[in-house]
Order: C-alpha cells, then structure tokens, then sequence
C-alpha cells in the first residue's frame, strides 16, 4: 500500500494506518544507513529541491541525507524572510522549480500553509518541513519513531509537550501524530503561550509542569525563541527557566525510565540542562538519526514504494 | 419614458404594502400603485410572481477608484451593484487619494454621473490621510456631498481625536462609521483567534480586538450625542453590547454582513485566502449572535463590505494575502438563502436591512414605493436559484468564498431614478 497522497502537508490529513506505515517503513530505511548498505535506487533520476525560507541546517542536511541515500538529484535553494516580505511570489518559484525538472519540492517557510499553497500549484510531491507554526511532520514522525523504538509502543503512553505550545508546530504535527496513535497528550507551559482552544485538538492543558511530569512516560521539550521574551509574553528567560525548565531534579521526580525529547537546537540551561539533554533518559542524538531515517521512509512512500517487506535492504 | 411593473408582489413595510399591485412610473418617478394600472405607452415588464422592493442601498462598498482601477472602478462596481439589485452604495474613502478632501469626493460623484449606473453616496474621511490624527475638513466633505464619515479600514486609535470627529460631525447631522478594532490587541492577526487559528497555525485576532473597540465609541457616542454606526459587526458581544446601548437611548445602528451571518473560521481551513476579511470570520456562536441581532432589529442594517483584490493580491501565503471579499452580487442572495428562507427574516424585514434601514441610518430621503417618490426599485424572484461563478461577475475582482455555492433570490431587475439600470436576461 503506498500512501494515498501526493505531498506530506501535515500529519493532520493521516489516517491513523498511513502513519503507522511510515514508522514501519523508517525501520528498514534506518538499517540501510547506519549499517551503511549501497543506497537505495528508488529516486534515481529524480530531482528533489530543498526550498528554505527559513534558515534550518538540521532539517535541511537531514533531507538532504534522506535524498541521497535514496538515489535521487538534491539541490538546495536558501530563500531570505526578506525575499517573503518583498512579495518574490511562492506560486511563481513554484512553477519555476517544476519547469527545471522537480519532483519532491520540501518546503520550509515561516508562514503557515504556504506548502498547501505550493502543493496546489504544482503536480510535484510537496514535503512540509515546516510552516509557520503549524504543522512539521517528519519531525513529529521521527519523534513517534523513537518513542516507539525506545519504549516499544506508542498507544496508551503518557506524553507531555513543555513550552511555547503557542508558536510550535513540533507541538501541533505530535499532538496529530499522537493522539491518532492512541497516546494521551497533555501540553504544558505559560499560559502565554498556550494557544486558545487547544483541548478541542484532544489535549489536557495545564500550566504547572510538576503536574504535567508527574505520571508521563514521555517529555518533549521544545524550543524556546528566546526573543518571545521582548513581545512581552513571558518576564524573563530566568523566569521562564525556573518555572519550566527541565533539570536533573525534575527528572527525578518523573517515573523511572522517561524518555525525553527534545528537537532541537536546545537552549542548554533554558528549557533544558545540559545534563539532561546528554542524560540516559534522552534521546536527542537518536532523534536526528531517526529523522534521516523517517524523511527516506516519507520519499519511498510518496514516490510510490509498497510495503516495507519489498524494500531489498 | 414609461415603465409599468405588472402583477408583482410589492412589499413595502414603511407603506404598508404587502399584496400584487402594479407599479407606474413616469419621468424618474413613482406615479400609481394600484391594482391593474393601463398605460399603454408605457413598457410593461411583466414581473408575475416575482417581487417587487424599495430599492436596495449598500451602504458599506469599496469602488477602490481613484487609485486602484486595477481592482474595481466606479463604473464595474456600481454595474456589480446594479446586477446585484443595489440602487445605490456608499462608498468607502480609502482610495488612492484618499476621500478626505471635498475635491476628492466631488472626483467620486461626477465620475458616477459620467460612468456610474447606480446612486453613488461618498463617504468622506474621518481624519486627513486616514493617519488617525487631524480631523478633515468635515464640513467641505458634507458640502461637496459625503453622507458620512469614516476612516473604514483603519481604526481612529486615538480616542480624543474618535470624540472630536463625533462632536463635529453631529454639527452636521453626519453619522460617523466605526472600523472597530484595537490595531494592538490585532496586530499581526490573520483570522479569528479561536480553535481555527490554533489548529491552522495562524495567528489569531480576538472578539476583543473588535468589542473593545464598539465599547469605547458607544462611550463616546453617549458622551458627545453623535450618531454612531458601527460597520460590520462580527462578534456576539458587540451585537450585546450595541443592543443594550439601544436600550440606553444612545444613537448607535450598525451593519452585519452576508459573510459575518453564513460562514464561520471552519471555512478557513484549507488556507484559502478568499476567507481572509476584516474582521475575521467568527464561530457559530457568533454567526447566530449576528442572525439574532438582524431578527430582533439590533443590527439595522445589512451590507456587503465589497472589497475587491486582484488575483496577484490573494494568490500569496494566507498571512501575505489581502484582507477583503466581494460581495455586490451575491449580497441580496445570501440574505435571502441564509436569513429568509429559514424564516430569520421576513421580506418586510429584509427591506427594512437593507433598503430603509441604511436609508435612515445614512439621513436620506426615502420615501419608498409610494406615488411621488423617486423610483428606486429592486425586483426579486426569491425562488429562483443559481450557482455563484465569479467568472460572470461584472465586478473586475473575483475574489469571493461562495464560488459554486447554489443561492436563492435572483434579481430580475433594478430600477434606479426610474431608469432600468440592470434587467435579468439583457446584458
Ligand atoms: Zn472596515
């Protein structure tokens, strides 16, 4: 079953079988390149573009990975904010990326919906690799690939997202990834940045992080911009450390065996301490590797691959 | 020229009419209504089964000419409004010049003789350059013949300069037309803050951004005596807080929109940018609030807020787009389908919103269909419907969210001064 879809816009649009297809398939995918087996030739004369509107070195080299690992032709477009601003049009570059011989366009850009916009003008497959704040699949996909890997299951887990729930669309593609597998989700920080309404997306909401920790099985922790601190939505970055930042103390009073996450870049010392970050429970270096792994999963399924039993790893 | 309306259903609140009656006119004017009237000089248009309205006024439009001819012109919006069953629209002033001088509203007017087919009535700004700060010279923009003022689409953030506006128009019995919205509490907001915005990721503009403001000139309004209208009302709590202004005694009317009563922030969801409008589409809640308030007479009156954009305009990323919708053709429709038809309004109602209502709200001379009067006729088959094509708009824009929605209520013909300015079937 291949997916039923021409882009990878957001898991909001997934059925619940679809993300579990990706995981399954990420499996082998990640076989053939930490053991470093010859690529895979699915995409072999096919040319996938990554359009960057905002800077991104860790997703873009992460798809940039996926590409080559799957055969095909990467090229790499860094688009200036300003460029937005100054109305270069996204329908026109659209146009012109597939006139030069796109197939896969992944789009990063700091306004939501834009790749829904990109994926109507072309017939090429879109990836969003993030849209303003509102959805980033393959990171969500990649943190439900290493929840299940690490603690074999994700239906019935505990999940708690910390931070600015707010501007995150790492929150939003993990509360559609989660609650479609069956986990529960409770966010967790100011209530400055805690979007109106969210509970309708499925989600326990509370401010008190000792709250949020105390039965999860999983933590992710998300960024903090730290210039959200100079649009008046929180004090102080100390502040905000103090009431949600996640130490060795906290850790300890969470359950044994708490997998956390964190997409990273982190602000060592800001949402997270350095030793947790680096601590037993984390599994921020399994992340970046299960994201190559998930994003080659996510261009053998678009670009019509079958069941993960017929990749010849 | 003569023009009989024969066998239509005339209904006339103000007159008291509301049975088959046929419609004389003679030299731009009404001269019977009576049943079965013989002239036989006169064309008769055989309006059978179709009814017949005081002309219908759109009291919130965007011509966007001076300045933006690339979007509207005076000449393709008043044909839209023509088409639409409109006699007349209120134009906003926020063209290019904006409309704060008397030679720029007088530019307006002599181009809707030149150009127009409907009654062209300018509204005039609040404040030189709609920059929120210096008053206009208020009393040049009457003589040269705005009906109102209004800085439409920017707010007047300044309360001060909002009261001296209100104190000055009233010299001249001049409504002043609130734009609501706190530009801080907005700022930066592409939709409704609400569950929509949350889930699509885009930021939100609360009701508040909207009631803070609709409180602030009801205050003003009470303090100064002015008459106050606020332009379309979109939230549940500024329908309350308007209704017990009402209550107060204090002179506030205000308008809704087709979009604000038929759609909801849902519609928003697959980042169409014919859904971004200012203000916002709300909830359901809301929508039932504004139908509420349309029913019980809170809000006075119904207008389409037009606002054309080009295709370049709204083609962008949802948060670059351009805020604004058309809605001269579909306004009459979507009244009829969304609020008559499911018994929200009656048809003496709907003419009360959108014919006599902004006539009063506006202080115009409107005495309806009655021997005497100036003929400004709308007639309406209710029954009949049609699907929503942008393509065959006379407007220039097409930016419209009801592409392809099927609509009762086809206009059959629009009478304006006793001329057939619009006839269904000839183009
Ligand atoms: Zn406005």
């Amino acid at each position: 079953m291949p997916l039923r879809h021409k882009d990878l816009l957001g898991l909001e649009y997934l059925e619940r079988e679809e993300i579990e297809l990706i995981l399954d398939t990420a499996v082998p995918m990640k076989e053939i390149f930490t053991r470093d087996i010859k690529k895979l030739p699915t995409l072999r004369g096919k040319t996938m573009v990554n359009l960057f509107y905002e800077p991104s070195t860790r997703t873009r080299t992460s798809f940039e990975l996926a590409g080559k690992w799957m055969s095909a032709d990467v090229t790499n477009i860094a688009t200036s904010t300003s460029s937005v601003v100054k109305g270069e049009n996204l329908k026109d570059t659209a146009r012109t990326l597939e006139a030069l011989g796109a197939n896969f366009i992944v789009i990063r850009h700091q306004m939501a919906g834009a790749p829904h916009l990109v994926a109507r003008t072309v017939k090429a497959s879109v990836i969003n690799a993030g849209d303003g704040r509102h959805e980033h699949p393959t990171q969500a996909l990649l943190d439900l690939f290493t929840i299940r890997e690490r603690l074999g299951r994700i239906e019935g887990l505990k999940v708690t997202i910390v931070g600015d729930i707010l501007h995150s669309r790492v929150a939003r593609s993990n509360i559609w990834g989660l609650t479609k597998l069956g986990a529960h989700v409770t966010v967790c920080g100011p209530r400055t940045l805690i979007p109106p309404e969210i509970s309708r997306m499925g989600v326990e909401v509370t401010c008190d992080l000792g709250e949020a920790l105390a039965d999860a099985d999983v933590v992710n922790v998300l960024r903090l911009q730290l210039e959200r601190q100079k649009k008046g939505l929180f004090p102080s970055i100390r502040e905000y450390s103090d009431l949600y930042g996640l130490t060795r103390k906290r850790v300890e009073k969470c359950k044994p065996g708490v997998l956390i996450l964190h997409p990273g870049p982190a602000n060592l010392g800001v949402e997270i301490t350095e030793e947790v970050a680096e601590g037993p429970n984390a599994a921020v270096h399994e992340q970046v590797t299960n994201g190559v792994a998930c994003r080659m999963a996510v261009l053998y399924l678009l670009s019509g691959g079958g069941k993960p039993g017929e990749i010849a790893a | 020229m003569r023009l009989l309306l024969k066998g239509g259903h005339v209904v006339d609140p103000q007159n008291g009419l509301d049975e088959t009656m046929d419609v004389l006119v003679r030299q731009g004017k009404v001269v019977a209504v009576d049943t079965a009237i013989d002239a036989e000089d006169a064309r008769v248009l055989d309006v059978c089964g179709k009814v017949v309205l005081p002309g219908l006024i759109d009291m919130h439009v965007h011509l966007r000419e001076p300045g933006r001819e690339d979007e509207e012109t005076i000449e393709t919006g008043t044909l839209a409004a023509a088409r639409g069953g409109f006699v007349a629209v209120a134009c906003m002033p926020n063209t290019d010049p904006p409309l704060d001088t008397g030679a720029a509203v007088r530019f307006v007017l002599s181009r809707a003789r030149e150009t127009g087919y409907v009654r062209v009535l300018p509204v005039g700004a609040i404040t030189r350059g709609l920059g929120g700060t210096e008053l206009a010279e208020i009393g040049e923009l009457r003589r040269a013949g705005a009906v109102a003022i209004s800085d439409d689409g920017r707010p007047v953030t300044n309360a001060t300069v909002m009261r001296h506006a209100m104190e000055y128009a009233s010299m001249f019995d001049m409504p002043v037309i609130s734009h609501a919205e706190d530009a801080e509490l907005s700022a930066g907001g592409a939709i409704n803050e609400g569950y929509w915005s949350t889930r699509l990721g885009l930021p939100g503009i609360p009701a508040a951004a909207e009631e803070t403001m609709v409180a602030r000139d009801i205050f003003l309004a009470e303090l100064t005596g002015a008459r106050l209208h606020i332009a379309h009302v979109s939230t549940a709590g500024s329908v309350e807080l308007i209704r017990r202004a009402k209550e107060k005694g204090i002179l506030v009317t205000c308008e809704a929109t087709p979009h604000h009563f038929t759609l909801t922030d849902e519609a928003v969801a697959g980042y169409d940018t014919n859904t971004k409008v200012n203000p916002p589409l709300r909830t359901q809640r809301d929508v039932e609030a504004v139908r509420q308030g349309l029913a019980d007479g809170t809000i006075d009156v119904i207008a389409s807020d037009h606002a054309p954009h080009t295709a370049e305009e709204k083609e962008v990323e949802y948060e670059l787009a351009a805020f604004g919708m058309i809605g001269l053709e579909t306004s009459l429709a979507l009244a009829v389908t969304e609020l008559v038809r499911p018994g929200i309004l009656t048809l003496g109602q709907l003419v009360e919103r959108m014919s006599y209502g902004p006539a009063k709200t506006l202080g115009l001379d409107w005495p309806g269909i009655v021997p005497g009067a100036e003929a400004n006729i709308t007639v309406l088959d209710p029954d009949a419907s049609f699907v929503v094509d942008p393509a065959g708009f006379a407007s220039r824009s097409r930016n419209t969210p009801f592409s392809g929605r099927r609509l009762f209520g086809k206009v059959v013909a629009t009478v304006v001064e006793g001329r057939i300015a619009y006839e269904a079937g000839v183009s």
